[in-house]
């Protein structure tokens, strides 16, 4: 599938929820449920800090796509990186260097990506892409 | 006795809907709500009487000029201080303290001693470390102890002839604790020493008597107490600011410019500098006006009524820890969940419309004592109730049950 296709995908997953509380239990329940990164790339290099919860990104080249990991040390902003390690990984550098987020605003999270939120995501979704420069580079 | 159902018409924001529910604003130690008899005083300043000040003959000037003034005076009586010039405008705490900071920049010098609490909001600590660093004075810190209370023998043995400055918090914004700063004062004053002390937490809940508490400088926010944002106030003593050199240079703060000399304006111009928040100024002295109709006695008795039943309720919670026990403490409740981040707890009580404020509180040290992330801060006002409280509790039930 390619990035739009998945963003399709999780628009119509979430607008089989009634209210808040489902969308928010849905996501709280993929932050408990996923491992979302490997132990040892919980590193301080790793880290990008959102002032209240911190975030962790990983990337692999794979072949000619990007492999990420990721991971936060709170629930709910572990549940949006879930989502969002599922729309952008496994693609090319180049679809997610052209990619937006705007599917984020139509799942009625958009209050998440704020750039003053302070939980981590703005600059995780900056980080995802400066990968995506730098393994585009080396692919060239 | 409050009337709360009066109180809490004067504040327009508390009509209000977050997320379709009714706001429960519980962030008030972030920033106060602001009151109509105060948003009235900031609308006529702007419809009828805004013009610079001290500069013109109109009267428009001479109006804003006398509003001003007068609002320096309610301020000067609020505070008990002996001179009107002895308050100075500033935008606020933080200015307040980098004013006092830039001052002791010239008297202080190398080997000279600071002291500090452990308590402290982590950006006032900054220009004391930036003023250590350039002088080569020491920075010291009072520690504090599990109950978030400082350890007053420990400050007894930080003191000494070499220490020129204290400088403590009189409530601690992350955990509520009132600390004892007629006793730090007094010894501070043993050796030497000046103190100031940073009141922003302090006054929304308390009258502070600064002649009584003899204290050198004291500073405060008026967007904590019913007031605008960008403004607040240095108390100093007249000596004190006499001493200090002018913070900025500037209109209003000469009384002569040549290219040669510039000679410099009596307090308080000689501190501010540019022209002020005129409106601010006088919308500071409306809220104060606010606060004292009401009362510091009865605000004080009600918050503390809802701080008892806040404290008792929450912890009905399993799971629940609050930091911050110290016996003297204002309507602040910093508190987490067992095993859950509090950026969690606050996100789904502001699905609920509950505002709270979580994180660090600007105070670092803190959290790292107590090896935590954050906590979520419930801080109440006097303009809340029981019922909002209740809804605080039910909302913390929920997000255990959601999150756990
Ligand atoms: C204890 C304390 N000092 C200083 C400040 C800073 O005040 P302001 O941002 O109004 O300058 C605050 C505000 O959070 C505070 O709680």
């Amino acid at each position: 599938m390619n990035i739009q296709e998945v963003q399709n995908e999780i628009i119509e997953e979430f607008s089989m929820f009634e209210d808040w509380e489902e969308r928010y239990q849905y996501m709280i329940d993929l932050g408990k449920s996923l491992p979302l990164i490997e132990e040892q790339y919980k590193t301080e290099d790793n880290i990008i800090k959102g002032c209240q919860s911190k975030v962790w990104v990983h990337a692999e080249l794979k072949e000619d796509k990007i492999a990420f990991t990721a991971d936060s040390d709170a629930i709910i902003t572990k549940g949006i990186i879930a989502i969002l390690i599922r729309v952008f990984s496994n693609q090319h550098p180049k679809d997610i260097l052209e990619a937006n987020t705007d599917f984020i605003d139509q799942i009625g999270l958009k209050e998440h990506l704020s750039p003053t939120r302070a939980n981590g995501l703005v600059s995780m979704i900056k980080q995802l892409k400066l990968y995506a420069i730098a393994y585009q580079t080396q692919l060239n | 006795m409050l009337d709360l159902k009066k109180i809490r018409a004067d504040f327009p924001i508390l009509k209000r809907q977050v997320n379709g529910k009714p706001l429960v604003y519980f962030d008030n130690a972030a920033t106060s709500q602001t009151p109509q008899q105060v948003i009235d005083v900031i609308v006529d300043y702007y419809s009828n009487y805004n013009a610079n000040i001290h500069r013109g003959v109109h009267a428009l000037s001479q109006e804003a000029t006398d509003k001003y003034e007068a609002a320096r005076h309610t301020i000067q009586n609020h505070f008990n201080a002996k001179h009107a010039h002895e308050i100075i405008y500033t935008s606020g705490t933080t200015e307040s303290i980098n004013l006092v900071a830039h001052g002791f920049a010239s008297i202080l010098q190398k080997g000279d001693e600071i002291i500090v609490s452990a308590l402290e909001h982590h950006s006032n600590i900054v220009p004391w470390q930036m003023l250590c660093e350039k002088i080569g004075a020491v920075l010291k810190v009072i520690p504090m102890n599990q109950d978030g209370a400082l350890v007053m023998a420990e400050y007894d043995k930080l003191l000494n002839n070499n220490t020129q400055l204290v400088f403590v918090n009189h409530i601690s914004n992350a955990l509520g604790t009132i600390n004892p700063i007629e006793e730090i004062i007094e010894k501070a004053h043993q050796v030497g020493a000046a103190v100031l002390i940073d009141g922003a937490q302090a006054c929304p809940h308390i009258k502070p008597d600064v002649q009584a508490l003899d204290v050198d400088f004291y500073v405060a926010s008026a967007h904590k107490m019913c007031g605008p944002t960008g403004v607040g106030m240095l108390y100093g003593k007249e000596a004190w600011l006499n001493k200090l050199p002018p913070y900025q240079g500037g209109g209003e703060m000469i009384a002569e410019v040549s290219f040669d000399k510039t000679t410099y304006a009596g307090l308080p111009h000689k501190m501010e500098a540019g022209t002020p928040n005129i409106c601010g100024g006088i919308a500071f002295g409306a809220a104060i006006d606010y606060m004292n109709a009401i009362g510091f006695d009865a605000i004080a008795n009600y918050e503390h009524e809802l701080l008892e039943y806040a404290t008792k309720s929450l912890l009905e919670i399993e799971g629940l820890k609050i930091y911050g026990t110290a016996k003297n403490k204002t309507s602040v409740i910093s508190f987490n969940l067992d095993g859950i981040h509090p950026y969690d707890v606050g996100t789904i009580l502001d699905k609920l419309g509950i505002a709270v404020r979580t994180g660090h509180h600007c105070a670092q040290p803190i959290m790292e004592y107590f090896k935590i992330p954050g906590t979520v801060r419930a801080s109440f006002a006097f303009y809340n109730t029981k019922e909002e409280i209740d809804a605080l509790v039910a909302g913390v039930k929920k997000a255990k049950m959601m999150l756990s």
